[in-house]
């Protein structure tokens, strides 16, 4: 089947409490190589994901964060990060990952991959969607 | 039409697995296909064949073989989760030097690509976790 | 186009369904299941906020979880309907996609 579908995968889980967050990234990892059109949502707790400066030293358990920023390179480019999450957690943009992919489309500059929508604007993604993954 | 399942959660603590179950016999017995139910995080655990529940409760294990013998339905349990939780095939078994494997007769061992594949290739996607 | 929403959780126990009532379009329908169907019934602090929406969002709640926790169709919000599993599959069907809030 040559049809490309339109893949969401909803995160509204923070990290390390529960596996949710982990598990996601490992179907995206793998999902990349079916060529869809892929995008992450980020809402909820969900945000927390992407928080900068995670440090797992001290619970033992392995720091997935720095593979978001690989993300680019798997051609998963549109992470899409609701302000009103970010708003109720007392977060900003700038408490967020670096997250970016290099756009062969445009001379390989380097652009942001995260991409700060309002709540309004993560419900029309939602609803354009073919296949919500939901974790 | 064809309904895709995810079942993201284990029997028992979570009544996901159920509801995964009556869906999916609702479909079937509606005229409606469901060609793979894939099983992921404590999903996996579904798959186990070593489960003993009391005799006057549901077997949530035997529900989903039968109703996969009887409708054809591919029961997939991520390798990656499994492996995590201690679910293993006779193959993965012996690759991984362990003494046992425990997969219930229905349900098959393989990987996330089959979550992906069952996006593409069913009408509708449907989950049930926690 | 329009999307079947499933809400397990109880809205005492956490924001899902308050977080599905702030993405639904108007023409979806959003299904109660499992411990999300006490969202459907009267007399809560959200029953409000889920009247409200009645008329643009079709309001389902699951019949075999409402029985099993003991809730009768006449404590439900005006305007919420139960429905089998038959219908769950129909509603599946009916809608373009489902996403499930857990």
């Amino acid at each position: 089947m040559s049809e490309v579908k339109k893949f969401l995968y909803v995160n509204r889980k923070a990290p390390y409490g529960t596996i949710y967050a982990l598990e996601a990234l490992e179907v995206v990892l793998i999902g990349a190589a079916f060529d869809q059109d892929v995008s992450l949502a980020f809402l909820d707790d969900g945000v927390f994901q992407l928080a900068k400066g995670q440090n797992t030293k001290g619970v033992g358990i392995k720091n997935f964060s720095p593979t978001f920023r690989a993300l680019g390179d798997y051609e998963v480019t549109k992470l899409y990060v609701e302000k009103e999450s970010l708003d109720e957690r007392g977060l900003t943009l700038d408490d967020l990952l670096a997250v970016t992919y290099e756009d062969e489309d445009d001379d390989y500059e380097e652009k942001p991959s995260i991409r700060l929508v309002s709540r309004a604007e993560m419900a029309d993604l939602m609803s354009t969607q073919d296949v919500i993954l939901s974790f | 039409m064809k309904f895709g399942i995810v079942v993201s959660e284990g029997p028992y603590t979570h009544q996901a697995s159920d509801t995964a179950y009556n869906f999916a016999k609702a479909a079937l017995e509606g005229g409606h296909e469901v060609p793979r139910v894939f099983f992921y995080h404590d999903g996996v655990n579904v798959g186990t064949r070593l489960s003993i529940p009391p005799q006057d409760e549901r077997n949530i294990q035997q529900n989903w073989t039968a109703l996969a013998a009887e409708h054809n339905v591919d029961l997939v349990i991520c390798i990656a989760a499994a492996q995590r939780r201690g679910l293993l095939d006779e193959n993965e078994a012996s690759r991984q030097g362990k003494d046992a494997n425990n997969i219930a007769e229905g349900f098959r061992i393989s990987g996330l690509g089959q979550l992906i594949e069952m996006g593409i290739q069913t009408d509708r996607l449907m989950t049930f976790g926690d | 186009m329009s999307t079947l929403h499933t809400v397990n959780k109880s809205p005492f126990a956490t924001q899902t369904l308050q977080s599905c009532l702030n993405h639904v379009k108007d023409g979806d329908t959003i299904l109660m299941i499992e411990d999300g169907v006490y969202g459907g019934t009267v007399g809560t602090t959200i029953a409000v906020a889920v009247a409200a929406i009645t008329g643009k969002v079709a309001i389902r709640v699951l019949e075999g979880d409402m029985a099993a926790r003991g809730i009768n169709a006449d404590r439900l919000i005006n305007g919420v309907t139960p429905v089998d599993y038959a219908g769950f599959v129909k509603l599946a069907a009916e809608t373009d996609r489902t996403q499930a809030w857990l």
